[in-house]
């Protein structure tokens, strides 16, 4: 056999394997949209179903006979007017605010100052210590509550949120030191000692270098103790009890409720007006956070 | 240029500059460390009083009877163990963590991969869309899944009905609860496992797939002997910490059936509130939560092995 046979057949191999290679994928990309379809519509029945529930006359949610998938008697606003004039929501609205923002900035503080530390400056103990913060990330909330229970108790911010700004840090100050750290440890060493020819202090390092040059972590770690804070229910369902002190997540889930008679759809229009800060943050800040999360889970 | 390299240098090699920069470096990395403490001393004071104290006053507390004024050894722990309640508890937070954490992983991986496959441009619509079940805080989910299914109105017996299927109790009969609560948590959890597995299949190079296809391999082929080991280390780490955050889950359980009906839904962590909370017996529901301890404790050894060694691997 020539040389050129053996090319012009390897061609058409080559093109034969290509043209079905083509026809499988074509194939394997229209599957893989039927299933994301089907898996869509999985994780978006509860949000989906929220909204039409909320959306609906109190009439029309206790009739059993129509479709409760559909809105049928038309948009109405009322379930959000009632949410807000006729019940506490705002209240809970105002309290988990505070608490939010205190804690997110505590957090902040608290995690870049030690993360620098322990991510550059190194002392005596330090690489355990940041072993051992990983492992209080992994000591869960509900292993906890009994003993701080005792604690709240002891310091006298039971029934106050201003206990909750004591100790949702514990849920959100590890994981945020852990990015960070990881971060801090991502930037060269040359920016470090430049700076130091330069006469610059810790402080002024910190600030002029690291806290910029780190910025997408800092903001991933802001995401996460924000949605901490704002999504936390076993701490708030355990040391707060009443209305004025309340917080969005329990207050809407048992306050709402009173009686027998759900009122379903203040309640769902109650859970969406509180799951839309961190939705909205989500829409436009998900990059950053899923960076941010994911390297500190692979990165490490 | 020039003349600014010429004033520069001098400053920096001057002869009489070299002892004062030494002694200032010396100085400078002593006081280096003692700032470096300081700076992690907020960090320090929050975890040891707020992490680990409570840890240990945990266990101190659980010796105690309810009223806190006797000392009673392991008597709380034997006096659940002999309980029925207790040995379902048990039973129930084991079941409902592996399953969950199964389908989790299993859900994670498949949407993860059918993801991947999708032209770049769209992966980003519909990782964001898949995303929404996590990002909606758990507390507010679990309500919506309750009147989801709602004994009267459920939405779903109404689809089932059309169908001609009979109705289901989905809170009210034992084994649909339990149903139930592992359908949530997998609706919540899988999107994590779906972006951690994302950003490990993006970091599966491309030649090692195009290696395999002109070996002929087929699809299943290219996952199980590139994929897979490829992403063993980071499928390892995600699934023990969903281990952890399963088995010492609170809000769906709470929300949905308050460990109902007979007490067959609950788990460690209602029960604890159930016992310390409700009935204001805290030692008991410390005890209660601190049987989660052991399986935390080993799953949080071999995350932290993984952890370390794909720390290595990187680099």
């Amino acid at each position: 056999m020539t040389t050129a046979a053996l090319v012009a057949r390897g061609a058409t191999q080559r093109f034969g394997l290509r043209a079905s290679l083509s026809r499988n994928r074509r194939w394997a990309l229209i599957a893989s949209y039927v299933f994301l379809v089907i898996f869509a519509i999985f994780f978006l029945i509860p949000p989906y179903y929220m909204v039409v529930t909320a959306l609906k006359s109190d009439a029309e949610v206790a009739r059993m006979a129509t479709n409760p998938w559909i809105i049928a008697d038309g948009l109405t606003l009322d379930q959000f007017k009632i949410l807000l004039t006729q019940t506490d929501f705002l209240i809970f609205f105002k309290n988990t605010i505070i608490v939010t923002v205190a804690v997110v900035a505590i957090t902040m503080v608290v995690s870049v100052l030690a993360a620098f530390s322990l991510g550059r400056m190194k002392f005596w103990g330090s690489s355990i210590l940041a072993t051992g913060i990983f492992l209080t990330y992994l000591v869960p909330d509900t292993l906890l509550f009994i003993p701080l229970f005792q604690i709240v108790k002891a310091v006298g911010l039971l029934n106050s949120y201003w206990g909750m700004i004591l100790v949702y840090p514990t849920l959100t100050v590890p994981f945020c030191t852990w990015i960070m750290i990881g971060y801090f440890q991502s930037i060269p060493k040359e920016l470090d000692e430049a700076a130091l020819i330069d006469g610059a202090g810790h402080m002024q390092m910190l600030t002029k270098i690291f806290i910029p040059v780190a910025l997408p972590g800092i903001i991933a770690a802001m995401i996460f103790a924000f949605t901490v804070s704002w999504a936390a229910f076993v701490y708030p369902m355990a040391f707060l009890y009443s209305a004025d002190q309340q917080v969005l997540t329990v207050g809407t889930v048992t306050s709402l409720i009173r009686g027998d008679v759900y009122k379903w759809g203040m309640l769902m229009a109650g859970a969406l007006v509180a799951a839309a800060p961190p939705l909205v943050i989500y829409a436009f800040l998900m990059d950053y956070y899923i960076a941010g999360l994911t390297a500190g889970a692979t990165k490490g | 240029m020039a003349d600014t390299v010429q004033t520069w240098s001098p400053a920096l090699q001057g002869v009489g500059l070299h002892p004062s920069a030494g002694q200032n470096l010396r100085l400078f990395m002593r006081r280096r460390s003692t700032t470096a403490f300081l700076m992690c001393l907020p960090l320090i004071l929050i975890v040891g009083c707020l992490v680990v104290y409570p840890a240990f006053y945990s266990i101190y507390l659980s010796m105690l009877n309810k009223t806190q004024t006797h000392f009673i050894g392991l008597g709380n722990f034997t006096f659940l163990l002999s309980r029925d309640v207790f040995v379902m508890v048990i039973e129930q937070t084991a079941i409902f963590a592996l399953c969950a954490v199964f389908f989790k992983a299993l859900v994670g991986l498949i949407t993860a991969h059918l993801i991947n496959n999708l032209p770049a441009k769209g992966q980003r619509k519909w990782r964001g869309m898949l995303l929404v079940p996590w990002v909606i805080p758990l507390a507010l989910s679990s309500l919506g899944w309750w009147w989801l299914f709602d004994p009267t109105h459920s939405a779903f017996n109404y689809i089932l009905e059309s169908l001609g299927f009979e109705d289901v109790q989905w809170l009210g009969q034992p084994y649909w609860a339990r149903f139930s609560v592992i359908l949530v948590n997998v609706w919540y959890g899988a999107p994590f496992f779906l972006i951690m597995y994302l950003a490990a299949l993006k970091s599966v190079p491309e030649q090692l797939y195009e290696a395999a296809m002109i070996d002929g391999a087929n699809a299943w082929q290219k996952f199980r002997h590139i994929t897979l080991p490829m992403m063993r280390n980071i499928i390892a780490i995600t699934v023990l910490f969903s281990l952890i955050v399963t088995f010492a889950n609170f809000d769906i359980v709470q929300i949905m059936t308050a460990g109902g009906p007979r007490n067959m839904t609950h788990v460690f962590a209602t029960y604890a509130f159930m016992l310390g909370i409700r009935s204001g017996d805290l030692p008991l529901g410390a005890a209660t939560s601190l049987f989660m301890f052991p399986i935390l404790g080993i799953a949080a050894i071999f995350i932290l092995r993984g952890v370390r060694k794909r720390g290595r691997e990187i680099g």
